[in-house]
């Protein structure tokens, strides 16, 4: 279990904080194949926690369950204590859950105001709005005609979390933000995550850039193969120990 | 001044062609069904007129009052219900489903009615027409359905680009998974587009039924055409849809100019032509950039 350990040192802050997003013993299959397995795991309120692993462990799987686009096999997923794991992705959305999902998807022939108009449309009161986003991206209201096809992927990234942000979502999951985007774009959109963490969002990330994404966490877990292979704080473990994790060389820790 | 004649009515034999492809245009565009029972509903419009109109005294022209409505609460059920089930279960059951429909519906109408074809009479306005010179004359009715057909078209196209529905649909057809995550009930988006949809196959249907005489079978005519229309003006686009309506009208006239019989095979022929040179139509270009 992915919960932390509340003696450990530092990690008193987070443990005080209420439990926001709840998974518990999840299995998901695709087909045959089973992609998470007896997965659980606490996301406390305003923190970041990064979900790392190499490609094809899990990680997006896990992230679309929580969202609603996979059904579990067995488990629940529950925020702030009410049970979503039969919801639909759409009142998921209301509950307060939003994925920026892998590869950005945004709506191709929609202009850029007109992708954050459909994220905005069944949104939950709170400090998140078109105009806030247009502050945070200040390219962004000029080029809001634009078709979202016609931009770069940074830019659609961008769109695709401010599509998210608009909801004014509880917990907002970000599925490998940094796929095909260029190092610095990636860094970039990185620096957003205190100004997001200060609205009072909740972040869950999956990510194959560990390092960017040990940079910002506050907590982590590592998945090979759908099960957790390591989970804690980054400043708990050398980078020899998340390597053995992420690839599955050696013993399993965890702390 | 015959050819501008046949010219004239070919544009406007191609409002009633465009009329009838939009629906089919929106239903594959947005929730990528293809209605074979397209046609065949279009018939059961123009039969309801006539079975409504005495019944409720309706001038003829007037019967849309009544069959559009119908139509339109018929596709957002019919959505909810077969269309959606046929979707779930992947897209040629729904070509399937939709077969099945199209003959089911018409066995119905030939036992229901007979095989005698009928018309909605619209009285007076049948023969009316505005005399431009000798060679061309302008029949009041092809011209009405004519504004008809564009201001529908107009307003389809209003509807998607301006309204938070429209924007909606149109997010649901980019992306259904993605709008989903967005909050939207796409089933319930998929309703009002088949709403749409079927409300305009009922249009196209009280049109067709004024302006020819139709049977039980005359369905699948219309569906031929209106796919041919869909597939010249390019899938997707209405002012395409609109395009390959008049292409397709104009062709016919024309073809039947030189001789009666070769109206609807020039027709064919110019859809070929479209598949081989250009098959993503001729508003196809633009959508793909």
């Amino acid at each position: 279990m992915i919960a932390g350990d509340p003696a450990a040192a530092g990690s008193a802050q987070a443990a005080s904080r209420s439990t926001v997003l709840t998974v518990r013993d999840l299995t998901v299959h695709h087909g045959q194949l089973r992609a998470v397995t007896d997965l659980s795991l606490e996301v406390a309120e305003g923190e970041i926690f990064a979900i790392i692993g190499a490609n094809g462990a899990g990680k997006s799987t896990l992230l679309r369950t929580i969202a609603g686009l996979h059904r579990p096999t067995t488990g629940t997923i529950s925020l702030d204590g009410a049970d979503l794991t039969h919801a639909e992705p759409e009142d998921r959305l209301v509950a307060g859950i939003a994925l920026v999902p892998e590869g950005r998807r945004l709506f191709p022939s929609l202009s850029v105001e007109e992708n954050l108009m459909v994220g905005a449309h069944r949104r939950r009161p709170g400090p998140w709005s078109i105009a806030r986003v247009y502050e945070l991206f200040p390219w962004m209201p000029e080029r809001r005609r634009q078709r979202a096809a016609q931009l770069s992927g940074g830019e659609q990234q961008a769109v695709a979390i401010g599509r998210a942000l608009v909801a004014n979502p509880r917990v907002l999951l970000l599925d490998e933000l940094s796929l095909g985007l260029a190092p610095r774009i990636v860094a970039q959109i990185y620096a957003l995550m205190p100004e997001l963490l200060a609205t009072g969002m909740t972040i869950l990330i999956v990510e194959q850039d560990v390092s960017q994404a040990l940079r910002v966490a506050s907590r982590f877990g590592c998945i090979l193969e759908g099960r957790t292979t390591l989970s804690g704080r980054p400043g708990e473990f050398q980078p020899e120990e998340i390597e053995a994790a992420y690839f599955g060389l050696g013993k399993v820790a965890v702390r | 001044m015959i050819w501008v004649g046949a010219l004239v009515q070919g544009v406007l034999l191609g409002g009633l062609y465009a009329l009838s492809a939009c629906g089919l245009s929106l239903l594959y565009g947005v929730m990528g069904a293809i209605n074979l029972a397209h046609g065949d509903l279009a018939i059961v419009a123009a039969y309801l007129a006539i079975i409504v109109i005495p019944i409720l005294h309706l001038p003829g022209i007037l019967a849309f009052v009544i069959v559009v409505p119908v139509f339109v609460v018929l596709g957002y059920v019919g959505q909810r219900t077969l269309i959606q089930a046929t979707l779930d279960r992947g897209q040629l059951t729904t070509l399937l489903v939709s077969f099945g429909a199209s003959i089911i519906i018409q066995n119905a109408l030939l036992e229901l009615s007979s095989a005698d074809s009928h018309s909605i009479d619209v009285g007076s306005l049948v023969t009316a027409s505005i005399t431009v010179n000798s060679d061309i004359s302008i029949a009041v009715l092809s011209l009405a359905i004519f504004v008809v057909a564009v201001v529908t078209l107009i307003g389809i196209e209003l509807l998607l680009s301006r309204t938070t529905i429209g924007r909606l649909i149109r997010a649901v057809a980019d992306d259904r998974e993605a709008a989903q995550l967005s909050g939207t009930r796409y089933r319930h988006v998929f309703g009002i587009a088949a709403a749409l949809a079927i409300g305009t196959v009922a249009l196209a249907g009280l049109a067709f039924g004024m302006y020819s005489s139709f049977s039980p079978t005359s369905g699948s005519t219309r569906l031929l055409f209106a796919f041919e229309a869909v597939v010249i003006g390019g899938l997707g686009s209405l002012w395409g849809t609109l395009a390959g309506g008049i292409v397709l009208g104009v062709t016919q006239s024309i073809g039947s100019t030189i001789d009666p019989s070769y109206g609807v095979l020039a027709g064919h022929l110019v859809f070929l032509l479209v598949l081989a040179v250009r098959p993503s139509g001729i508003a196809g270009a633009r959508q793909a950039a």
